[in-house]
């Protein structure tokens, strides 16, 4: 149902729908930067329409309020465990039409991969996806090239502007948050609403169709080698990186109890491979750069059958050695055309 | 007919004797060492016009145009005007140059307009500084430096004001990539461990340089939001007991640091020793003629510091001794 209504409607709808859900999107947090006197914007809890950041696009995702950074998967005690309890109210998460798309990867290794995962699966289900849309293609980003510019799977749409506000509300329970609004003071004008989308970027990709295991030996892996410098921003600011690892604690007064968590990974910083005795897989860095790319537009889609890879450009924003993993792809391509 | 000049006025007036006879050099000081690039055309132009084409960038990040005949001060006075406007320096009368010298420009690294690694905007305080403190006669040396790598050398001066800032940990967004641990290991002073996976700051030996910061790929170590600096205090250059300023405060915050800056002006003019050279003796000689005790009397009148600021009761400074 689209509807126009006024800021003060739409932040009565807002205030509606805070009773039911914790409400997440993208937050302007002033100084959180790398650098001095330097911003961020990354997800958190809004209180109201607001503290959303509209304007830019986050340097982090939304994949933190599905898949906590930290999460406690059990207490021990020396004869018990306790899965600690889960959200304890319905999510509803701000997110462009890229994230969007990158929700459908997190499912498909967190559902759809084996096994359900019972932690991912106890969020995901509570969590429902309001559309942010793109007026103007973003500097860095390619969902045009990928495919994920456009997201008709939301459960609602909306749009800010200075004189209405704008809303496509599809899911029939935040349908009752404007309902419960629309009966009191001014009215709500029901409307034609569809979502913003761009239909052409600045960066532009072509993914390459023939690699293979004998991509391992390129030579671009070595030079990208050279300069990366293991941080792991790239993964940590990607939507669809879904690595983990587990940390056992044992608390410091007792020994004999504490937490199993599980805890963001990086392929791109050491320990990743690391085994028992001290072998590890891919200890240069060029490896390591290899794996990412591949994974995302290769080995993920031998798998699943299309590319992990949204095309949000968050990993050119961040990278602090301006490697460019959209021109790393597109060099890729390059060298596939013309050899 | 000779020239007649009184050489006390015209180097209060910022100008300076040279070797050469009638012949001076003109200095124009740029606090925080930032400008607008338009005042180079303004310097570019009193230099091929009155001096012999020739400037010299100055220690202390001012201009010095060589060559300049003593005669034409007043004409170079009313050119200096736009720049001294431009750089919104403290002036009594427009059109007669600087009104003192005693107080030297007030350097500053480029800061956090630039530099990665500084902790704050030091042209800014730069300035504000020297809104507070100039014009005077009394020799003050002071330079603002955004972090402890300390490029600005301003451990060298009378007051050396280095950027801190106080880092914030959020161990629910902490991944124990250990970037910060080893960022602070070797750019740094290795104030930082990990327990149960998680960061343990050494608040004893943490500097605030911020490195960790910089490091951290989650922003799990983000900035204090208030700017904290550490003020350290009598460092000098010369011909006695060159040395390295010790910290006075740390974690402190601007406006006190301002505040003890102005207080030692009316401490240096009390005790600055009668037999001083044109009144120009470096402060850290006084203080070690009359005491810290006392010099800390003075400098603290007024002040209150924040409860997480570290006030060094005693100091002792070291340096090499050439008198003695």
């Amino acid at each position: 149902m689209g509807y126009q209504l006024s800021k003060t409607k739409a932040d009565g709808i807002f205030h509606q729908w805070a009773k039911k859900y914790d409400i997440f999107a993208p937050m302007l947090m002033e100084g959180e930067g790398c650098f001095s006197d330097t911003d961020i914007v990354r997800y958190g809890k809004v209180e109201k329409l607001d503290d959303i950041e509209w304007n830019k696009k986050s340097d982090y995702s939304f994949k933190e309020v599905l898949l906590a950074i930290n999460e406690t998967l059990f207490y021990f005690t020396e004869d018990q465990t306790t899965v600690p309890k889960g959200p304890e109210k319905d999510i509803l998460i701000f997110l462009r039409s890229c994230d969007l798309h990158a929700v459908k990867r997190l499912d498909e290794i967190y559902l759809k991969n084996g096994f359900e995962d019972f932690y991912y699966a106890r969020v995901r289900e509570r969590a429902k996806f309001i559309l942010m849309g793109c007026e103007n293609t973003c500097q860095s980003g390619f969902c045009v090239s990928m495919g994920t510019n456009k997201s008709d799977n939301y459960d609602a749409y909306i749009k800010v502007t200075e004189d209405a506000v704008y809303m496509d509300v599809k899911c029939s329970e935040l349908n009752e948050g404007v309902c419960a609004e629309a009966m009191t003071t001014e009215e709500i004008k029901v409307a034609d609403v569809a979502p913003d989308y761009v239909t052409e970027n600045i960066e532009k990709v072509t993914l390459p169709k023939n690699l293979s295991n004998a991509s391992f030996t390129k030579e671009i892996w070595q030079e990208y080698g050279a300069r990366c410098i293991k941080c792991g921003r790239c993964n940590f600011v990607c939507p669809t990186c879904t690595c983990f690892t587990m940390q056992d604690i044992f608390y410091k007064d007792n020994e004999k109890v504490g937490e199993r968590r599980r805890v963001w990974a990086s392929c791109q910083i050491d320990g990743y491979t690391e085994m028992a005795g001290g072998h590890g897989f891919r200890k240069s860095q060029g490896d390591r750069m290899r794996f990412k790319v591949m994974h995302k537009i290769y080995d993920y889609e031998k798998r699943f059958g299309y590319p992990m890879c949204v095309g949000c450009g968050r990993c050119d924003d961040v990278c602090p050695e301006y490697i460019s993993y959209s021109n790393c792809v597109n060099r890729l391509a390059k060298e596939e055309s013309e050899s | 007919m000779g020239l007649d000049i009184n050489t006390k006025k015209l180097k209060k007036n910022a100008f300076r004797v040279s070797k050469k006879r009638g012949i001076g050099a003109s200095r124009i000081r740029v606090p925080g060492g930032y400008l607008n690039a338009e005042v180079l055309g303004m310097v570019q132009e009193i230099a091929q016009t009155y001096g012999n084409g020739y400037v010299h960038l100055t220690t202390r990040q001012g201009f010095e145009i060589e060559g300049i005949r003593f005669e034409d001060m007043d004409e170079i006075n009313e050119k200096l005007q736009p720049i001294i406007e431009m750089l919104d320096i403290n002036q009594d009368e427009a059109g007669k140059g600087y009104p003192a010298s005693g107080t030297r420009n007030i350097s500053a690294c480029i800061g956090n307009n630039v530099c990665p690694f500084a902790n704050y905007n030091t042209a800014e305080l730069a300035k504000r500084i020297e809104k507070e403190v100039f014009p005077h006669d009394l020799h003050f040396k002071i330079a603002l430096t955004g972090c402890s790598n300390d490029c600005a050398k301003a451990r060298m001066h009378d007051f050396g004001i280095i950027g801190q800032t106080m880092p914030q940990y959020d161990p629910s967004r902490c991944v124990n990539c250990q970037a910060c641990v080893k960022g602070c290991k070797s750019l740094s002073v290795d104030a930082l461990r990990v327990e149960n996976y998680k960061i343990v700051r050494d608040t004893e030996k943490c500097i605030g340089c911020g490195v960790c910061v910089t490091k951290c790929p989650t922003r799990a170590l983000t900035r204090s939001k208030k700017k904290y600096y550490k003020l350290t205090i009598m460092g000098r250059t010369g011909k006695r007991n060159p040395r390295l300023g010790e910290d006075f405060l740390v974690w402190a915050d601007a406006d006190n640091i301002i505040k003890i800056i102005k207080n030692t002006y009316a401490f240096v003019d009390k005790y600055i020793s009668p037999d001083a050279p044109a009144r120009k003796e470096h402060i850290g000689y006084i203080i070690d003629r009359v005491g810290f005790e006392e010099y800390k009397k003075w400098a603290l009148e007024g002040v209150e510091l924040m409860p997480e600021t570290i006030m060094k009761n005693n100091i002792y400074w070291g340096g090499i001794h050439f008198d003695r």
